[in-house]
């Protein structure tokens, strides 16, 4: 079921303590600001997020994490120059980190979304991060056995819906929204403008709205 | 082997950017690339329009331009280091288990990236220094190293302390085995392999000097 919603507050407001949660974006490219930030507001707590990053700065996900909302990170990239919100939680063991390699973790939110329950591959073979996984030969290789990634919630930002939930991005602003809308049990996505049904062309739709729950516009 | 062959092709040892003048001029017309964040993007100033390559970054898109200056700069629009970029004509955009499957998929020609170490057979270590204070980031080196036809390495040969990262072994933390086919440093270009390492040229100093500083049996490329 698609519903459109006025306000960011609104689109989060069903998100409980103790969700896996989604969270678009490379970087702030595609990281949907607005919908964190009123995540935070909410007030829900206890959060596993998945993102590619712990927090930039002191915006976005970053403030969830210095406000100890946030119970586990699932990331490929954790450690930046301004990720200093996660560093000092991390140091004070104030934060669980589970991290994964870039290609692993979208391929394990791909695999949740569409429906394969794990699966091989060569990435991170004899190295500390496949520690303690099934590995297999497998086509001249070792590989090791990984897991899907599944979500309560994805939160992403589109560049524009239609009335069918169908979404286009913008530019490398796509990263992992169109998995993170599939991997998800509800998606909402923020979008900066949003068009009658039929106003894209279907040609050019990159997740369809099947995989889309509520859409908020956000200016 | 005999210590007259004569492979030192510079005086001196290559500076950072002769040093990614010289990877650019060996990478072959047509190739599809990524190029690890830091001293690698320095390649990217050296190619050639003629030689056609395409550059990929791993957040999601093919035909990735120069960096973005003045009202150039788009935040949408950014490489895995987070850089604003252009886009060049023929550009494709795509979402991050599709880019990682360029990668993984064995489609990319080359990938060039930065090491802390390399074992004489093309082990890899480049992503955590093992620290027990460090906070672990991993990105996608672990794809890269495993999923690129070949993997360059561009580094100093030595540490600062004078301690050569070409190695029989590597002791900092693995990112991927076997997987580097050629190294690339201020005083030599090494090929790696199952069967050692080879040298093909030196940069101010001779195989035997080279010899002295890397604890690896060390022949001329053939």
């Amino acid at each position: 079921m698609l519903n459109f919603i006025d306000t960011v507050g609104e689109a989060v407001a069903g998100i409980r303590d103790g969700s896996t949660v989604m969270i678009g974006g490379f970087g702030n490219a595609g990281q949907p600001f607005e919908l964190i930030d009123a995540l935070l507001e909410c007030g829900a707590t206890d959060l596993t997020v998945v993102n590619n990053n712990a927090g930039q700065g002191d915006q976005g996900l970053a403030l969830l994490i210095k406000e100890g909302r946030v119970k586990k990170m699932i990331c490929s990239f954790p450690r930046q120059s301004d990720s200093w919100h996660f560093d000092a939680k991390f140091r004070a063991g104030e934060i669980e980190l589970e991290l994964v390699p870039q290609g692993n973790l979208a391929e394990r939110i791909r695999a949740a979304g569409a429906g394969i329950g794990g699966f091989f591959t060569p990435t991170g073979y004899g190295t500390m991060l496949a520690e303690g996984k099934e590995t297999r030969f497998l086509d001249g290789k070792w590989q090791v056995f990984e897991t899907p990634i599944h979500a309560d919630v994805a939160l992403i930002k589109a560049l524009k819906a239609d009335g069918k939930g169908n979404l286009v991005y913008r530019k490398t602003a796509r990263n992992f929204g169109p998995i993170m809308a599939a991997a998800a049990k509800h998606t909402i996505a923020q979008v900066a403008e949003v068009l009658p049904t039929g106003g894209l062309d279907p040609e050019t739709v990159v997740t369809p709205g099947i995989y889309v729950n509520s859409i908020v516009k956000v200016a | 082997m005999s210590s007259q062959t004569n492979i030192q092709t510079s005086e001196t040892p290559l500076g950072r950017d002769d040093l990614a003048r010289l990877v650019a001029r060996d990478i072959k017309p047509g190739s599809f690339v990524n190029l690890g964040i830091g001293q690698p993007t320095l390649v990217s100033n050296y190619l050639e329009p003629e030689q056609n390559i395409t550059l990929h970054t791993e957040n999601g898109m093919l035909g990735m331009g120069p960096e973005a200056v003045g009202d150039q700069i788009d935040e949408d629009l950014i490489n895995a280091g987070k850089i604003p970029v252009t886009e060049l004509p023929g550009a494709s955009y795509f979402h991050h288990a599709d880019s990682f499957a360029i990668m993984r998929g064995g489609h990319l020609d080359i990938c060039v990236l930065g090491a802390f170490q390399v074992s004489a057979t093309g082990d890899l270590a480049n992503w955590h220094t093992g620290a027990p204070d460090a906070i672990p980031a991993v990105g996608g080196a672990m794809d890269l190293a495993t999923g690129a036809k070949d993997v360059f390495v561009m580094m100093t040969l030595l540490t600062r302390d004078g301690v050569s990262k070409l190695v029989e072994a590597c002791t900092y933390p693995l990112t991927g085995i076997g997987c580097v086919t050629r190294v690339y440093t201020d005083k030599a270009v090494f090929l790696t392999g199952p069967d050692g390492v080879r040298v093909r040229e030196t940069f101010g100093c001779t195989l035997e000097e080279l010899r002295r500083l890397v604890p690896v049996p060390l022949e001329p490329a053939p």
